[in-house]
């Protein structure tokens, strides 16, 4: 892209500049019109829609409603409870086991005639604090949990994918026979639909009869074996962790393999003379190498990872109690299934600024490493 | 291999040595070779399996990733029987052929006039473009669906009528898709590379533009069209999202959407990895037969959508 924009500027304008404009709309005409009527305008429409009580069908007139979407989505608010108090005693009421016992939130967010400053919210999680219970309070609390899910996402598979990309790349590029047949079999799950993929893991995923429980409890002589894969909400994601990596860590490995091979072998030998055993060539030879792949591998992951849905939609459908909702899941679970095109709108928004921002940092990265 | 070696008097000979490192680096490859091919292999094996039991039966052993013991092709004859199979894989091949087609020539006649003509308000659309491609197409999902269920449809049916919505067609599934700013940026890119004096020659010659851009940029940009075939057809064999909101019709759906009809009350897994070994074959054929293009192309798209 930025190659692009550098071309633009070094042309000027030249003189007879109106020769071609009607070769050049008759060529170009179905790809611009095609263009703004199915992208452009669905971006603005969406931004403008966002603003608005839009729903997919609906009887009643599209009204204007200002900032009502995004504070609904991104609204949060802290209500701090303190434990009950045994009237008779004067000391804190416990249960059963010995806990103390709080107010519930509902009571306050309910009551929008004593407490307005919590109307319309839900309990997202809560943290206690000495006696004190500070309780966090969302607009959405499901929107809030995707979010976190997403980063949660892309922390993990972004340096596993990442290093098991380099460590297949390496692998396969070793000058060994047969290289090119394993280079085929592990790019083979990247052209793998992902609704393909995702169904077939779903089976090996199978709590009763899966395979991967099988061959675990075969391995382990049983000791493990009965791990709720995707109805587990501790381990949903990392189920779909595994298997995201499965199917993309072939792409990362092809883009090392080209890094790869545009690193000098002189640089090698001169380590060689140098007296570098095998793990400082790599370390000071090959990784530096790298360096340029290394910042698009971690981009595009980045990306992608917030742009996780298929798996979600065919192996979990968000669950088990949202542990595996990601924003676009709920996107469009918003938009789609309860038709509130407004609402999903807002998310779209909001997902649009985690990229650009995820873009920006890149194009700073990347910047920093050219000077 | 190495014990018919063994000769020389010390231990290992020189030959042995290098043998065994060159085995021992093949074990961790053998190792992962396992971990990314053994789903496959298990779908593949499953299909052939007559029952669920005959596949739980064979889950702790290598049995599982084998086509053997209770072997049939009853998943398949039942899948052709039982759903609309054939017809998922005609619209699905239909679609991608005519997605591809039209792709095919928008896009490049597109860049073509973008990259070799001059004229006003080309620098403008050239840098919209580009902008467009940091969209994804997530965000664009919602509106889109709103505004085909808006659009004029002429339907032929007894006389002209024209009807509103675009929902539960087939044009509905590829007319958004045919112009693709990423399609366009690919041939620009490509264009830029071939000397603009051809162009000028075939002026001199007499040729006008089209003529120019068919006689002589398509024959020389085999490389970037096939680029772009393999990319849409990918696009085009994989789209789920989309169609499982526009279309409800059972015979206008494609093949990854008819997948779900496996899915309603006592999962047969043999069925339901029969049907995806067989929308998954013809992806994997070209992809084996195709391979350098096909790794090309992915890698050149950055991400895989």
């Amino acid at each position: 892209m930025t190659t692009t924009a550098a071309e633009l500027r070094e042309k000027p304008a030249k003189g007879k500049s109106n020769s071609d404009l009607i070769p050049g709309l008759a060529m170009g005409g179905a790809a611009f019109l095609l263009i703004t009527l199915f992208v452009i305008g669905p971006f603005f429409a969406g931004i403008w829609y966002s603003f608005t009580n839009q729903r997919l069908i609906s009887p009643n007139p599209t009204e204007f409603v200002g900032l009502r979407n995004y504070t609904r989505l991104l609204k949060l608010s802290v209500l701090p409870l303190e434990p009950l108090v045994d009237e008779a005693s004067g000391e804190f009421l416990r249960d059963e086991e010995g806990n103390l016992v709080y107010p519930r939130s509902r009571e306050f967010t309910r009551d929008a005639e004593n407490y307005p400053q919590y109307a319309g919210l839900r309990e997202w999680f809560n943290i206690d604090w000495g006696t004190t219970r500070y309780v966090i309070l969302a607009g959405d609390p499901i929107f809030m949990r995707s979010l976190v899910n997403n980063f949660f996402f892309a922390l993990v598979v972004i340096p596993l994918q990442t290093g098991i990309g380099l460590l297949l790349a390496v692998m396969v590029n070793q000058g060994i026979p047969g290289q090119n047949f394993f280079r085929t079999m592990f790019f083979a799950p990247v052209v793998t639909s992902m609704v393909v993929v995702a169904t077939v893991w779903r089976y090996l995923y199978d709590v009763n009869n899966g395979l991967i429980n099988e061959m675990l409890g075969s391995l382990t002589f049983g000791a493990i074996g009965s791990i709720n894969w995707l109805g587990d909400p501790r381990v949903a994601m990392w189920a779909i962790i595994i298997m995201s990596v499965w199917q993309g860590a072939g792409f990362q490995m092809m883009l090392f393999v080209a890094g790869l091979q545009q690193i000098p072998e002189d640089l090698y030998e001169a380590a060689g003379i140098d007296g570098a055993n095998g793990w400082q060539k790599f370390w000071n030879v090959t990784l530096p190498g790298l360096r340029n792949v290394m910042v698009f591998n971690f981009i595009i992951i980045t990306i992608a990872a917030f742009q996780l849905f298929d798996q979600v939609l065919v192996m979990t459908n968000g669950g088990p109690d949202n542990a595996t909702s990601t924003v676009i899941f709920h996107m469009f679970r918003v938009g789609f299934r309860e038709q509130d095109i407004a609402y999903a709108s807002t998310i779209a928004v909001v997902f649009f600024l985690i990229i650009l921002f995820i873009n920006f940092i890149q194009r700073r990265v990347t910047m920093e490493g050219g000077s | 291999m190495t014990a018919t070696r063994r000769k020389s008097t010390s231990l290992f000979s020189k030959r042995t040595q290098q043998a065994l490192a060159l085995g021992l680096r093949y074990i961790p490859l053998l190792i992962l070779l396992f971990y990314f091919t053994f789903p496959l292999l298990f779908m593949f094996a499953s299909a052939f399996k007559s029952s669920n039991q005959a596949i739980f039966a064979d889950l702790r052993s290598w049995r599982a990733f084998v086509p053997v013991g209770d072997v049939s092709l009853d998943n398949f004859i039942f899948v052709f029987e039982n759903s609309n199979f054939l017809r998922y894989i005609l619209n699905s091949t239909g679609l991608a052929f005519i997605t591809i087609l039209l792709s095919l020539t928008v896009n490049s006649l597109a860049a073509y006039a973008l990259s070799r003509l001059k004229w006003p308000g080309q620098r403008r659309i050239l840098a919209i473009i580009i902008a467009t491609l940091i969209v994804p197409g997530q965000v664009t999902v919602m509106p889109l669906l709103l505004l085909v269920a808006n659009l004029p449809s002429i339907s032929f049916a007894d006389g002209i009528h024209i009807t509103k919505g675009w929902l539960d067609t087939y044009h509905v599934q590829f007319v958004p898709f045919v112009a693709s700013a990423f399609s366009i940026f690919l041939f620009y890119q490509f264009f830029q590379e071939i000397p603009k004096e051809l162009d000028e020659a075939a002026m001199v010659d007499g040729a006008n533009r089209f003529q120019i851009f068919y006689k002589i940029l398509v024959p020389i940009s085999g490389p970037v069209f096939a680029t772009v075939s393999i990319l849409t057809f990918i696009g085009s064999w994989n789209s789920f999202l989309w169609p499982i909101m526009t279309v409800q019709s059972d015979e206008l759906r494609p093949v990854m959407v008819g997948l779900q009809f496996f899915f309603q009350r006592n999962v047969q897994w043999g069925q339901v990895m029969a049907y995806s070994t067989m929308i998954t074959i013809p992806v994997l054929a070209f992809f084996f037969a195709f391979q350098s293009a096909f790794v090309k192309s992915i890698a050149s798209t950055g991400i895989k959508g």
